[in-house]
């Protein structure tokens, strides 16, 4: 019977939880990295047992974790544990969790500074990596999107560590602007059916493609309106809370923006609202059903300000129509009393039928659905806040 | 021989379990003695002081037995005490909820 590891980030550390294919018993391992925040982690489509996270900590940096066993050991890609001879051979120690912006004369473009809050330049200042995504084809290759937002690549398991600086360089990037939560590159989407697609996402900068394996990138916000902005239709400065793609479809992207749940048919060229008849269009998180490409999830949040489920109700709402028209999934929900957030890492989907959901909360709880969201229980309902979400079907 | 104590977090990265004993060029400098630790431990790099311009991270202090060295230059030369071992060189933390 297929089994699935759902893995979890949070405030104070990370969580395996792991069942059957029936998803009704979870065991619980953790916390691991105890203390530390760990925003996001990762297993690779190429080989599940290869994870990838990214520990982090405001006093003492960043750490990049790996796991070559589904999770019951980890490492420092190319530093062993314990201390290493004065003149120890091999590659440079400790350089998996080196994150250099590249401002060589090189990449041509030399980027020092983007926008600050106030409207003046701010140098750019690596602080943390808030997604990892493993390669589909190499569990070697993972890229990570960072803050201050830049799309680095490892080709060697995390060992090292490149930034793809065209992103940064190809123009726009002195008006990228921090979000509350700062300048971060937290969605990004490699195209399965086309090698060189990659899509990324910046809170505040918007959405954007590379078509030729990174190397060089363009903005995709045609069709954004975002309200705050002196142009509300600009080609830069959206924040895009998340996208999310199907395989199946790579042309077709969702995202739920500050506001807004939009969708594309073009690779991003265009994006229309789809926002329909949902309660509230604020929201962090959205998903696509493994099986079903127009079946789209999101958790409406009351507002940018009051970052919580309206009337205190927590509801996940599903689109089996790709938008427009949404229906309140609330079976084992919270129906009253319930203030926590649903971050923007914290939702996501497995491959076994009928799909399974799950998403975080910043209460601590882990909510799944093994019925593709006809209803809902607690996995677990007091971890620390949770950060990141993502699932695993394993045979 | 300089003693080192880490703060826990860099205890556990480092899997040492208490104060660390390291030889460093002498005479013991400030970033005589943050050279030879990350040498020895190159897990920490990053995590005291940034991999490449080598500052000092905001939320870390660093103490020669009682005495406030955050501040001084990597070539400030260590008191006698935490030259020979008989004091230790502190790296902090800063306190803070969450």
């Amino acid at each position: 019977m297929s089994r699935v590891r759902v893995l979890v980030g949070t405030r104070k550390g990370a969580f395996i939880l792991t069942a059957d294919g029936k998803r009704k018993q979870w065991d619980i391992a953790g916390p691991l990295f105890a203390g530390w925040p760990v925003y996001h982690l990762k297993g690779s489509p190429a080989d599940p047992n290869r994870l990838y996270a990214s520990q982090t900590s405001d006093w003492f940096g960043q750490i990049l974790q790996r796991s070559d066993d589904g999770g019951k050991s980890w490492l420092q890609p190319g530093t062993p544990a314990g201390p290493s001879a004065d003149a120890a051979p091999g590659p440079p120690r400790g350089e998996s969790n080196r994150f250099a912006y590249d401002t060589s004369a090189a990449s041509g473009k030399p980027l020092t500074t983007h926008q600050w809050y106030d409207g003046s330049q701010h140098p750019w200042e690596f602080k943390r990596v808030w997604h990892l995504e493993p390669s589909p084809t190499d569990p070697d290759t993972v890229y990570a999107g960072v803050e201050d937002a830049a799309l680095f690549r490892s080709c060697n398991g995390g060992q090292s560590w490149e930034e793809l600086a065209g992103l940064r360089g190809h123009g726009t990037g002195p008006q990228w602007q921090p979000g509350a939560g700062g300048l971060c590159l937290h969605s990004i989407i490699l195209d399965p059916a086309d090698a060189r697609r990659i899509f990324a996402a910046i809170s505040a900068a918007g959405a954007f493609r590379s078509d030729d394996g990174g190397a060089s990138w363009k903005p995709i916000n045609r069709g954004l309106h975002s309200q705050y902005l002196p142009n509300p239709t600009a080609e830069i400065g959206h924040c895009v809370h998340r996208i999310a793609m199907h395989p199946a479809r790579p042309q077709t992207l969702f995202m739920q923006k500050h506001w807004d749940v939009m969708r594309s048919d073009n690779g991003g060229e265009d994006w229309r609202e789809i926002s329909g008849d949902l309660p509230t269009d604020f929201g962090f998180v959205i998903d696509v059903h493994a099986h079903e490409p127009e079946t789209v999830y999101v958790v409406p949040i009351k507002s940018d300000s009051e970052h919580y489920p309206l009337g205190g109700k927590l509801r996940v709402y599903r689109s089996r129509g790709g938008g427009e028209r949404w229906e309140e999934l609330g079976k084992g929900l919270p129906d009253r009393d319930c203030y926590v957030d649903v971050l923007r890492e914290a939702m996501a989907v497995d491959a076994l039928d009928p799909c399974g959901v799950y998403f975080g909360t910043t209460g601590g709880q882990v909510y799944a659905s093994a019925d593709a969201g006809d209803s809902w229980s607690a996995i677990v309902r007091d971890l620390p806040a949770v950060l990141s979400v993502e699932a695993q079907a394993l045979p | 021989m300089i003693v080192v104590e880490l703060p826990p977090h860099l205890r556990t990265l480092a899997h040492v379990g208490g104060e660390v004993a390291l030889e460093a060029p002498e005479p013991a400098t400030l970033g005589g003695v943050l050279d030879a630790l990350e040498a020895r431990y190159p897990m920490l790099r990053g995590t005291i002081r940034d991999h490449d311009t080598l500052q000092r991270r905001a939320y870390v202090r660093y103490f020669a037995g009682a005495r406030d060295v955050s501040h001084d230059p990597p070539d400030a030369l260590l008191p006698t005490e935490v030259a020979q071992g008989t004091e230790p060189f502190i790296i902090l933390g800063a306190i803070a909820g969450g």
